[in-house]
């Protein structure tokens, strides 16, 4: 059994023979902490060339679907149907002037693009992407990850103070209101689940959603927690900042709320950070409630790439619909989006949790 | 915890305030406790311009007063100086004008219906809208070659009779229309949130709308019973069969569905005219000021002089455009060039009513009472 990324390299390496003489060579200068470094860094290369990709195919996909609801084309001219419209994208906002407003806080401005983006790459350590897809299976992978996306309105409530600007100081107040209100009633219904699994590892949440019932349905937590997983998906896309809950940038209100003043890459930056936390909350939805990686086995195709697609297949379904959310209703008012977060969410997801506290206790799920 | 009142300056350059108007607006945290409107910043003075064009050189002016539907200007316009000259417009001219108007009324709502759901968001309705005016377009263009700014109508009829295949694709795009309303309705009116953020937002009294010189579709969203070409029959309206529509909520709602209702209506009206349209001349053969030039083909030109001089006297005309009561107030000396001219436009004196609606309320709100007051800012500042 591997339990990780970086044993399944190992073991590639092994398979191949590489690793044994390489190892050797290591540890003939008494520096085998060096190899395993290495074997890390090229991980954490993979993750991050893997999450930058995904990013610019969500932006691609993104103008895609919202083109095919609206009956148009989206990009269509830069390679094949417009697949390479982010990478022209991504080249006009390097050549864009960097514009620094004269009054920001300058270095927390710089600063903020950055800091944003951290906790949107962190948050997919402990994601399993596949059996033994996984940089590290923590015990405390559930925590790890609310508590690692409750840093985002950190940044956002830099880049807003320190633009010195009304609309995104505003924005920057209104995405940590919203911030806090759901990430409550995001780790309640989470909490659902782990009373189901006894466990906050993410691998161990996913094994017990493998198997079926009746040998037809899949044993999958949207099924045994239907409202924590309703619950779990409008606080997500909270949390997220999408529409119908973009306060944070509303930009017929705000002009673009906590990034109005950024341009170049700046701006990018955060345009990436907000897809590749839409790949990862999708992610962690598909984890808790839609079987993760989990899927029937298939001869002769190693069960790295099966679940690899599965989970793919399902976060892209999750992804799907968020897009598809944001071009059919309007945007909600901010107090209408807390009155709904404090008043309806929470008393729900304490409702959920001591509904599943009774059925866990009785034994009958 | 001590807190402080800022005045917040909303444009005049923001994605929502179509075009450039400034809100000036006092804000405590999100709530709105006082709001001032700043107007002029489209401000091209078009009504001193007319006082040195030729009557009929004004006409292209109007076209750029209310850009959304430039057929009702046209018309409040020549209707307007065909008063002060008293010419009887051929019945014909009179049925193609009522036809542009109402399919003009029908682009002004589905430009409504689409800005309006993307101030609160959703950016799906403005691209059928468009999809939908994009026909209709197609049809003014047959008509006049223009697709915004058409100066179709003329002192005395229209420039030139419909076009070859005008009437079926009329047809073509009523059919169409039809369901596409009910297509939008299903996308829009059940919607929870659009719901939650438009009911009992934005309430204005039936009283204080008409206080404020409210009128149109604003005005009827707030119970009051009001269309002039119901109240003080123009043109053949008086022969047409059609209902004003009233909404009693006097809120943002009631203000959207009016005008959903009136697209249906608009609808019925050019059903009808297209199967009671009379064969005749589409401009006024009567000679006016100067001799018409001879041995000029059958245009609008041979028959109305481009030098036109109506008799001293003033006049004020006004019709039921799209977003409200349109009048033109013109006095006549005996020249060439109209004394003055003032234009009465709906957007300004529907914007008047804003500050009375949204305070209190917050930024989100302001943005959809001020979609639903349906202003176009070339309308405001003229």
């Amino acid at each position: 059994m591997i339990a990780n990324a970086y044993e399944l390299i190992v073991y590639i390496l092994t398979m191949t023979g590489i690793y044994e003489p390489t190892y050797a060579l290591f540890q003939s200068f008494g520096a085998e902490y060096l190899l395993r470094v290495i074997i890390v860094f090229f991980e954490i290369g993979i993750l991050f060339v893997f999450v930058l990709l995904t990013v610019m195919f969500l932006t691609w996909m993104e103008r895609k679907v919202v083109a095919m609801v609206q009956s148009r084309y989206g990009p269509m001219v830069t390679g094949p149907r417009g697949l390479f419209q982010p990478v022209m994208d991504g080249v006009k906002l390097i050549g864009k002037e960097d514009i620094i407003p004269e009054k920001a806080d300058r270095w927390i401005f710089t600063l903020a693009p950055f800091i944003v983006f951290v906790p949107a790459l962190l948050v997919f350590i402990p994601l399993p992407f596949g059996e033994s897809l996984i940089i590290s299976d923590l015990r405390v992978g559930l925590l790890y990850i609310i508590a690692i996306s409750a840093l985002s309105p950190v940044a956002i409530l830099l880049a807003g103070w320190a633009s010195n600007n009304k609309y995104a100081l505003l924005g920057a107040m209104r995405a940590v209101a919203q911030d806090i209100s759901y990430t409550i009633p995001l780790a309640l219904s989470a909490i659902a689940v782990v009373m189901l699994t006894g466990s906050l590892s993410t691998v161990d949440i996913v094994n017990a959603q493998s198997g079926t019932w009746f040998g037809i349905i899949p044993k999958w937590f949207i099924l045994l927690q239907p409202l924590g997983f309703v619950l779990f998906l409008i606080a997500s896309i909270a949390e997220m900042g999408r529409i119908p809950f973009d306060f944070q940038e509303s930009e017929q209100e705000l002009v673009a709320g906590f990034f109005t003043e950024y341009s170049g890459m700046k701006f990018a930056m955060f345009f990436l950070a907000e897809y590749a936390h839409l790949f990862a909350v999708s992610g962690i939805i598909v984890t808790l409630f839609l079987g993760g990686w989990s899927g029937p086995v298939l001869p002769f195709i190693p069960v790295q790439i099966t679940s690899l697609v599965y989970f793919l297949i399902k976060t892209y379904v999750v992804i799907f619909f968020a897009m598809w959310l944001r071009d059919t209703v309007p945007r909600v008012r901010i107090d209408q989006l807390l009155n709904l977060g404090w008043k309806i969410m929470i008393p729900l997801a304490l409702l959920n949790l001591l509904v599943t506290g009774f059925l866990v206790t009785a034994g009958v799920i | 915890m001590e807190t402080d009142e800022f005045i917040l300056n909303m444009g005049p350059v923001h994605p929502s305030t179509h075009g450039v108007l400034r809100f000036k607006l006092r804000m405590d945290g999100e709530i709105i406790k006082d709001c001032q409107v700043v107007l002029g910043y489209l401000h091209r003075g078009t009504e001193k311009l007319a006082e040195m064009k030729t009557y009929l050189q004004f006409i292209p002016y109007t076209d750029r007063l209310d850009y959304i539907s430039a057929m009702p200007n046209n018309y409040a316009y020549v209707k307007a100086v065909e008063e002060l000259a008293g010419t009887e417009v051929p019945l014909r001219a009179e049925y193609i004008r009522v036809l542009a108007m109402e399919l003009n009324r029908i682009v002004n709502h589905l430009v409504f219906m689409g800005s309006l759901l993307l101030d609160l968001g959703a950016s799906t309705m403005i691209m059928y809208g468009f999809r939908e005016r994009e026909k209709a377009l197609q049809l003014f263009e047959m008509l006049c070659g223009a697709r915004m700014t058409f100066s179709y109508f003329r002192i005395g009829g229209v420039r030139e009779d419909l076009p070859e295949g005008f009437i079926p694709k009329l047809n073509e795009f009523m059919n169409d229309m039809e369901k596409r309303i009910t297509d939008y309705e299903d996308l829009i009116n059940g919607n929870e949130i659009f719901l939650m953020r438009m009911k009992n937002i934005g309430v204005i009294s039936a009283e204080e709308a008409i206080n404020y010189g409210m009128t149109g579709p604003s005005l009827r969203g707030s119970g009051v019973n009001y269309d002039i070409r119901k109240m003080e029959p123009y043109s053949i309206y008086p022969d047409l069969d059609f209902k004003a529509c009233v909404y009693p909520e006097c809120d943002s709602y009631a203000r959207y569905m009016v005008r959903v209702d009136e697209m249906r209506e608009s609808l019925h009206i050019l059903r009808q005219i297209v199967d009671t349209i009379p064969e005749s001349n589409v401009i006024a053969t009567q000679k006016y000021g100067v001799a018409p030039m001879t041995g000029m083909p059958y245009t609008a030109q041979t028959y109305f002089p481009r030098i036109f001089t109506p008799p001293a006297g003033e006049v004020y005309s006004r019709i039921e455009a799209p977003k409200g009561e349109l009048g033109f107030y013109v006095v006549s000396d005996g020249t060439t060039k109209p004394y003055r001219v003032k234009i009465r436009s709906p957007s300004f004196c529907n914007l008047t009513a804003i500050p009375k609606m949204v305070v209190g309320l917050k930024i989100p709100d302001l943005i959809a009472a001020f979609g639903t007051i349906d202003v176009v800012l070339g309308d405001v500042d003229r």
